[in-house]
C-alpha cells in the first residue's frame, strides 16, 4: 500500500464519489452552527422544502453577537437580536441541538465542540466560519464554508471539493521558557505568510508539537487559516485520546475501546508524501507580537518596528507603509515601548483554561497599569468560566484589575458592543489584526495571553519573563 | 432553483468596468437574515439619493434620477449588460441573491470575477461572456432602441437580436444541464441520495460511534 498522510487518510475515508468533472462528494461527520452566518441557509431549506439530511450531525450556538458583560444580558442592537432569535428558532423547527444563551454550556462554537467531545479524532467538521481549522487539533479535517455550502451541508451531509496539497510544517527542537503555542503559530505565520498555505492541507508536526497540550495545539491549527490554508492538522497520540475521556459527546463502553483504537492509526505513514515540507526550529522562537494588520506583520519582543525602506518588494513596502500609518506607529519603535490602551484576552484562538491559567499565574499579586483604560478577560465558554471559577482565577484577575466577563466573541470582531473606538491600541490574544476588525480606527497588536498580562501591568509590551 | 431554458426580457445597459459586489450591495445589508428581499438595495448608493440602511422602507427615499436603473425605459428589464469584471471584491452571495432579487436573470459582459460568475450559476442566474466588440455592439443598439429586448437560448447557446441576428455563447456543459433542469448542487447531490446512504452503512460499519 501506498504510504498516506493524515490527510490523505481523513480524505480517503470521507470520500463519497469522484465525479468526473473534477470535484470529490465528501461526507460531513459533524456540522456546527451559529447565528451569523446559517440564516440564509436554514431559509434556503424553507424556501425549497427541504430537510437536513442528519440532524445529530448538528450542534448550534450562538457566539458571534452574545453580550459578555456579566450584569446585562439584554441585547441592545436589534439586528443582532434577531440574528439569535432566528437560530433559536430555526433550531426548534427543525429539532436542532443547540445551547441557547441561557444555557451555561453556551460558548464560542469553536470551543465547546471539543469541549463537549462533539469535535472527535477522525472526523469530518465543517462550521460556517473559517476558523473552523481549530478542531483539526484532534487528528480531524475541519474547515470553514461559505452559506451555499452550510445549506449544502444540511441538506445534503456531503459537500462538493477538491482535494487540497500536502504540506507539512515540523517544528524541531523545544520551545523555550515562556513560549507559548500562540508565539509559535506566529511565528510560523510570519515565516510561510499569509498565503503561504493556499490551496493546502497542513500538518503540523514534530517534537514541538507533540509536546504541546491539546489547548495549546488548538491554538496552533485555529490560526492555520491565517497562513492561507483551510485546514490545519495533527496527528492523534495519547494527548489526543486523552481528552476525550468521558466528555459528553464521546463515545462509550465498548465503543470507546474500538473508536480508541481506531483514533491510533490518524497519523501520517513513515515515508508519506508532503508536496512541501517546511522545517522550523523551536529553539528560534521568542514571544512574538505583531506590528502591523495583517497576522504574518510579526516580530520578536525585542525587536523593532520594521522599515518599509528595507523591503526590496514594492508592493510589500507599501502595505508595510499603509500597515504603519494605520496603527500609527514609526519604524525603528521597539517593540516594548509600544503603549496599549486595551487589553482582551479571550477569543478561540485563546480562552480555554489552560490560556487562563497561564494568564492568571502571572497577573497573581500584580497590577494592570494605570494607562490601560481596559483590560477584560472573556472565556471561551460557560464551562471554561465555571472551572475557572472553581480554581479562583477569576479572583486573580478581578484583584489585579481585568473584568472578568461572559463567554463569547466579544471582541475579536466586535459584533457586540465590546469594540475599540478609532485610534486606540489594543494587545489581543484573537487571531486577526485587519484594520477594524476591533472596531472601526481601533488598532490590534496580535499576542499570546501571557504577553497580554504583561503588556496590561507594564502598560507597554515587554517580555512576560522580565516581570 | 428556477430553470433557466429560453428568457426573453429587456436589456438594461450599465456602462462601468469593475463593478464590485458592494456597489452591487453595500455591506450594511449583509447584517440580514435572509436571502430575499435585497432587491430594492441592489446597487443602493448608486441607486438613491441618500444613505439606505436596513430595515428602512425604501419606497419613499430619493432616487437619483442619473442612474440608468431609475429611467423609465429601463423598467422591468431581466438582463443587465454591463462590462469587464463584474462582480469582483468578496465572495458573499449576497451580490447575486439581489440581482436575482430584482429581477435580472442574464448579465452579459467581457468578463465576469470568479467567485461570483460561480455563484450566478448556483443561484439560477445566467452569465454571458462576449468579446468587447460584440459588447460594444450591444451598448450600442440598446441605446439605440428604446425597449430593446432580446431572446436568450441556453439549449442552443445563442441569443437573438431584434433584427434577427443570432449570437453563439460558450457555457460549461454541467453548468448548462444544471441551469436547464433547475438543478442547484443541492438538487444535483441529492440525485445521489442512494450512493450518499450506501457511504453511511458502509462507514457506520467501521465507525459506529459516528452513528449512534
Ligand atoms: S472568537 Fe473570533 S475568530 Fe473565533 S469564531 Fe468568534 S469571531 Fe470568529
Amino acid at each position: 500500500m501506498n504510504p498516506k498522510t493524515l490527510y490523505d487518510k481523513l480524505w480517503d475515508q470521507h470520500l463519497v464519489e469522484d465525479d468526473p468533472n473534477g470535484t470529490s462528494l465528501i461526507y460531513i461527520d459533524r456540522h456546527l452552527v451559529h447565528e451569523v452566518t446559517s440564516p440564509q441557509a436554514f431559509e434556503g431549506l424553507h424556501l425549497a422544502g427541504r430537510k437536513p439530511w442528519k440532524t445529530s450531525s448538528m450542534l448550534a450556538v450562538p457566539d458571534h453577537n452574545v453580550p459578555t458583560t456579566v450584569d446585562n444580558s439584554e441585547i441592545d442592537d436589534p439586528v443582532s437580536r434577531l440574528q439569535i432569535q432566528t437560530l433559536d428558532q430555526n433550531c426548534n423547527h427543525f429539532g436542532i441541538t443547540e445551547f441557547g444563551m441561557s444555557d451555561p454550556r453556551q460558548g464560542i462554537v469553536h470551543v465547546i465542540g471539543p469541549e463537549q467531545g462533539a469535535t472527535l479524532p477522525g472526523m469530518t467538521i465543517v462550521c460556517g466560519d473559517s476558523h473552523t481549522s481549530t478542531h483539526g487539533a484532534f487528528g480531524a479535517l475541519a474547515f470553514g464554508i461559505g452559506t451555499s455550502e452550510v445549506e449544502h451541508v444540511m441538506a445534503t451531509q456531503c459537500l462538493i471539493s477538491q482535494k487540497s496539497r500536502n504540506m507539512r510544517i515540523w517544528v524541531s527542537g523545544e520551545l523555550n521558557p515562556g513560549v507559548t503555542a500562540k508565539d509559535l503559530v506566529l511565528h510560523i505565520i510570519g515565516v510561510i505568510g499569509t498565503a503561504g498555505g493556499t490551496g493546502y492541507a497542513i500538518e503540523f508536526a514534530g517534537p514541538v508539537v507533540e509536546a504541546l497540550s491539546m489547548e495549546g495545539r488548538m491554538t496552533v491549527c485555529n490560526m492555520t487559516i491565517e497562513a492561507g490554508a483551510r485546514a490545519g492538522m495533527i496527528g492523534v497520540d495519547q494527548t489526543t485520546i486523552d481528552y476525550f475521556k468521558g466528555r459528553p459527546y464521546s463515545p462509550k463502553g465498548d465503543m470507546w475501546e474500538q473508536a480508541a483504537q481506531s483514533w491510533k492509526d490518524l497519523n501520517s505513514d513513515e515515508n508519506a508524501h508532503f508536496d512541501t515540507q517546511i522545517e522550523i526550529d523551536g529553539f528560534d522562537i521568542l514571544p512574538q507580537v505583531t506590528w502591523g494588520t495583517s497576522p504574518e506583520m510579526v516580530v520578536s519582543i525585542g525587536d523593532t518596528v520594521p522599515d518599509p525602506d528595507q523591503e526590496s518588494d514594492p508592493v510589500k513596502r507599501e502595505g508595510m507603509e499603509n500597515a504603519l500609518r494605520y496603527m500609527g506607529l514609526e519604524a525603528g519603535t521597539p517593540m516594548n515601548e509600544i503603549g496599549l490602551d486595551l487589553v482582551f484576552i479571550g477569543s478561540c484562538t485563546n480562552s480555554r483554561i489552560e490560556d487562563l491559567r497561564a494568564a492568571a499565574k502571572l497577573a497573581k499579586g500584580r497590577q494592570v497599569s494605570d494607562t490601560i483604560k481596559q483590560a477584560m478577560v472573556v472565556p471561551g465558554s460557560g464551562l471554561v468560566k465555571r472551572q475557572a471559577e472553581s480554581e479562583g482565577l477569576h479572583q486573580v484577575f478581578i484583584d489585579a484589575g481585568f473584568e472578568w466577563r461572559n463567554p463569547g466573541c466579544s471582541m475579536c470582531l466586535a459584533m457586540n458592543s465590546d469594540q475599540l473606538k478609532p485610534g486606540e491600541r489594543c494587545a489581543s490574544t484573537s487571531n486577526r489584526n485587519f484594520e477594524g476588525r476591533q472596531g472601526q480606527g481601533g488598532r490590534t497588536h496580535l499576542v499570546s495571553p501571557v504577553m497580554a498580562v504583561a503588556a496590561a501591568i507594564a502598560g507597554h509590551f515587554t517580555d512576560p519573563a522580565r516581570l | 432553483m428556477e430553470k433557466f431554458t429560453t428568457l426573453e426580457g429587456k436589456v438594461m445597459p450599465l456602462d462601468r468596468a469593475n463593478i464590485d459586489t458592494d456597489a452591487i450591495i453595500p455591506k450594511q445589508f449583509l447584517k440580514s437574515i435572509k436571502r430575499s428581499g435585497f432587491g430594492p438595495n441592489l446597487f443602493d448608493e448608486w441607486r438613491y439619493l441618500d444613505h439606505g440602511e436596513p430595515g428602512r422602507d425604501n419606497s419613499s427615499r430619493p432616487l437619483n434620477p442619473d442612474f440608468i436603473m431609475n429611467t423609465p425605459r429601463y423598467q422591468n428589464s431581466q438582463i443587465l449588460l454591463t462590462r469587464e469584471n463584474f462582480g469582483c471584491g468578496s465572495s458573499r452571495e449576497h451580490a447575486p441573491w439581489a440581482l436575482l432579487d430584482y429581477g435580472f436573470r442574464c448579465i452579459i459582459a467581457p468578463s465576469f470575477a470568479d467567485i461570483f460568475f460561480n455563484n450566478c450559476f448556483k443561484n439560477g442566474i445566467l452569465p454571458i461572456v462576449f468579446n468587447d466588440k460584440v459588447v460594444e455592439n450591444l451598448f450600442d443598439q440598446v441605446e439605440d432602441q428604446s425597449g430593446f429586448t432580446i431572446r436568450v437560448d441556453l439549449q442552443n447557446q445563442n441569443i437573438e437580436l431584434p433584427d434577427g441576428e443570432i449570437l453563439e455563447f460558450e457555457v460549461d456543459s454541467f453548468r448548462k444541464h444544471a441551469l436547464l433542469n433547475g438543478l442547484d448542487d443541492i438538487g444535483l447531490t441529492l440525485q445521489k441520495a442512494d450512493v450518499i446512504r450506501d457511504y453511511e452503512a458502509r462507514r457506520a460499519n467501521e465507525a459506529p460511534w459516528l452513528f449512534s
